[in-house]
């Protein structure tokens, strides 16, 4: 017989392979269900112990609690290194069951549902969970009582009192019975224009603060060949979003975000969005290029590094992200958003600055008042302080790193802080809140940038989805006051 | 033998059937009985009805990700089968008869395996790499190719091509198999009838149309309904490649994209579920009327 028929794979296992692949192929919804969980509202039995001033929290000194930590930007070291030692100093006999994961929603949400969660869980990274419909679903746990123990090694103050303005709003959920906390914010971070302190004084560029100035420096930027402001089109729309609703936090004050947390009416239509919108609109057709909308988050930040591209809205956690690609002839420095009109209602130097990375205590766990003990000791300016060493990353304790210098990119954050004085807003919440309409705005924002910079378009786009939103009964809504 | 015929078949049966249906009919149970509920993803649910696929109807995003998929469905199977056909047939009777023996062109052997490696990279793999060729500016592989002087093209970035290029994906990893799959299929097929069309002056295109086609037909009528499937999946490109995940401006989204996020990220199980439901129904018909509109009789050698 000709060699034809001697292919080295038969037919029948080529068969075989290909019921395999159709299998595979068949679409991915029969993983959905991995997860059903029983809609059970019963109580764990929980660890408590007596409270005292010594345990304020009351926790059974013997129990032995369960932490998640994800391990993603900020590595696990603060946890494993900082946090669990200085919980072991206090609660000796108190074991601590710790797990470092990269994929929170896949080992945790389905332990959730089944009513065995750890105590303590770190919600973060590409695979985080929806803590919204955690906190509706009464899997998380009521912080108020953490919140106003005393603080760890701060005398005198409750945790509370230690924490920078908005750290606990931000974790503040509306549920039956008011509106309480169920989140610690841990990581606080400043946002603004990142760019290249060493490429600007070699160039003898300042920063600018009136909108006019910061035009004709990007006209200087481009006849220099360096693109002069970009961002991430394909996966980080959302530092674009948030340079938009900084502007126009600028403009008008806090309350126009206010009003997009809360779906109202029109707020999308207000004139300091529309503004904001337009200004940034024209940066977009101005000195960004539509191959922008293509690259990612990484491509754009390394041609930063490289300096092909001046200024990157982003927030403080860059630094880092970047510690890699970070060459001698590169210092990272920000500098605010600068006004959009003379008008302006806040000062050039104001910013938006809010927590982040979510910590909770789950109320499927078995010793909830462990889980809170863990975040105290979180919470103690010892350990914030050695996280921020450790992860360049301010913490919501307030001053917890003041007079260290630490590198020079967050020293200029901390800098612009301290400029800003009162100045400081912590932004809006409908992103995490209405997941929907983030994705939204991602595509609302890039149209705006990339295609022309149609401002009035981006606010009838933004504000039909947020109507939706409200109209539409399976989310749940939250408001802010 | 009889007596042990039994206990031997359903030793065999036991462990994939069971493992079968936990994971395959139980999460399709599951699915259905959710596609009901307003689940949530989290703790509790309640019945309600048949809102969810009120919703659905009324859901732009879902018609326009359906669109989509009818755009695969309609191009992956075709191009995929016509240039795997293409292919196995030169790589076996492609290169003439010598000796009364038909054989593949020049260096078929080599080509048989360098054909079937896209097929043993991930798919998620094939994304990231393909994530570098499409890359718009000029640090992509396609566009470093192209003359300085031309503008970068943006592939992913350009709403009217997005989904080209996903399809593009899909082909070239798919193209491998299906060249294997045909040429092992032509492999059965008997030297004799090949000699005897030869010897009647069948030009190689005539060998084509009037004898490896029509033996071929089942392999062809498999390769159409597993090609279709991927259509309706195409997730992990999707997922992956895409500008803001079946973006731009929804220029990618499929229906596997939509269960996803609204499983995932909008906290809305219940309704990703019904969408669940629909694709499910809709890869069935597909598959049903596929074997129906191409069924051939007694050409199925």
């Amino acid at each position: 017989m000709s060699d034809i028929t001697k292919s080295e794979l038969d037919r029948r296992s080529l068969l075989r392979r290909a019921a395999a692949v159709g299998l595979a192929a068949t679409p991915a919804v029969g993983m959905l269900s991995a997860c059903v969980g029983g809609g059970s509202e019963e109580k764990n039995d929980q660890a408590t112990g007596t409270k005292s001033a010594d345990n304020p929290l009351g926790i059974d000194p013997k129990a032995p609690v369960e932490i998640v930590i994800f391990d993603g930007g900020l590595g696990t070291k603060y946890a494993t290194d900082v946090d669990t030692p200085m919980y072991k100093k206090k609660w000796p006999e108190s074991e601590v069951k710790y797990t470092g994961t990269e994929q929170i929603a896949t080992t945790i949400k389905p332990r959730l549902n089944a009513g065995n969660a750890p105590d303590m869980i770190n919600n973060s990274g590409a695979d985080m969970m929806d803590f919204g419909a955690i906190v509706k679903a009464g899997q998380a746990a009521d912080l108020t009582d953490l919140f106003a123990a005393p603080s760890f090694d701060i005398p005198g103050k409750t945790v509370a009192e230690t924490l920078v303005p908005g750290a606990i709003e931000q974790g503040t959920y509306d549920v039956e019975g008011g509106r309480k906390p169920f989140a610690v914010n841990y990581s606080f971070t400043v946002f603004g224009l990142y760019y290249n302190k060493k490429l600007f004084d070699k160039n003898s560029w300042t920063v600018p603060t009136t909108w006019a100035d910061f035009t004709a420096l990007c006209d200087k930027i481009k006849a220099a060949g360096i693109v002069p402001f970009a961002y991430a089109g394909a996966n980080a729309s959302y530092y674009m979003v948030r340079a938009i609703m900084t502007s126009a936090a600028k403009i008008g004050t806090e309350q126009v975000l206010k009003d997009l947390d809360n779906l109202k009416p029109g707020a999308w239509q207000a004139p300091a969005i529309k503004q904001a919108a337009e200004a940034w609109g024209q940066i977009g057709a101005r000195y960004m290029n539509k191959s922008f909308l293509g690259l990612r988050h990484t491509e754009v930040q390394l041609q930063q590094n490289q300096d092909k591209v001046a200024f990157y809205p982003c927030g403080s956690w860059l630094e880092n992200e970047q510690a890699a690609s970070i060459t001698p002839n590169f210092e990272y420095a920000v500098m605010p958003y600068p006004s959009v009109t003379a008008a302006d209602q806040l000062p050039a130097t104001a910013i938006n600055a809010a927590a982040g990375e979510i910590y909770f205590a789950s109320t499927k766990g078995t010793n909830v008042q462990g889980g809170k003990e863990y975040l105290r000791v979180m919470l103690s300016k010892a350990a914030a302080l050695e996280f921020t060493k450790l992860t360049k990353s301010l913490t919501v304790v307030a001053g917890a790193a003041d007079g260290q210098t630490i590198s020079p990119g967050l020293t200029s954050g901390n800098d612009m802080l301290s400029k800003a004085g009162k100045d400081i807003f912590m932004g809006y919440l409908w992103d995490t809140w209405y997941k929907k309409m983030n994705d939204a705005s991602l595509e609302a924002v890039n149209a705006l940038m990339f295609s022309g910079g149609d401002a009035q378009k981006f606010c009838d786009t933004m504000e039909k989805v947020a109507q939706e939103v409200a109209k539409d009964s399976a989310i749940s809504k939250n408001t802010r006051v | 033998m009889r007596h042990g015929k039994y206990p031997f078949i359903i030793g065999f049966l036991a462990v994939p059937v069971a493992l079968y249906a936990i994971f395959v009919v139980g999460a399709y149970l599951q699915m259905f009985r959710l596609s009901l509920t307003d689940w949530s993803g989290y703790g509790a649910f309640k019945d309600v009805g048949f809102d969810n696929f009120v919703k659905l109807w009324n859901d732009e995003v879902v018609w326009t990700a359906l669109r989509h998929n009818g755009y695969l469905l309609l191009l992956l199977p075709i191009v995929t089968i016509a240039i795997a056909l293409l292919f196995a047939f030169l790589l076996n009777v492609g290169g003439g008869s010598k000796g009364g023996m038909t054989r593949g062109v020049w260096g078929s052997k080599v080509y048989r395996v360098v054909f079937f490696f896209p097929q043993l990279l991930a798919l998620a793999l094939v994304a990231v790499i393909f994530q570098r060729v499409y890359g718009p500016d000029k640090s992509g592989m396609i566009n470093g190719l192209l003359p300085d002087s031309w503008e970068p093209w943006l592939f992913l970035a350009d709403e009217n091509w997005a989904l080209t290029c996903i399809l593009i994906v899909l082909i070239w990893q798919a193209v491998g198999f299906y060249v294997v799959l045909f040429s092992a299929g032509m492999g059965s097929i008997g030297q004799e009838i090949y000699e005897a069309a030869a010897l009647d002056g069948a030009t190689r295109i005539t060998l084509f149309f009037k004898i490896t086609l029509p033996l071929l037909w089942g392999n062809v009528q498999v390769a159409w309904i597993y090609l279709g499937i991927a259509a309706f999946d195409a997730f992990a490109l999707v997922n992956i490649m895409t500008v803001n995940q079946g973006g731009p401006n929804n220029s990618t989204q499929v229906l596997s994209m939509q269960i996803y996020l609204n499983a995932f990220k909008y906290s809305q199980a219940g309704y990703a579920s019904a969408i669940g439901v629909v694709l499910f129904f809709l890869a069935l018909s597909f598959a049903w009327l596929t074997l129906r509109v191409t069924r051939r009789d007694n050409a199925t050698a």
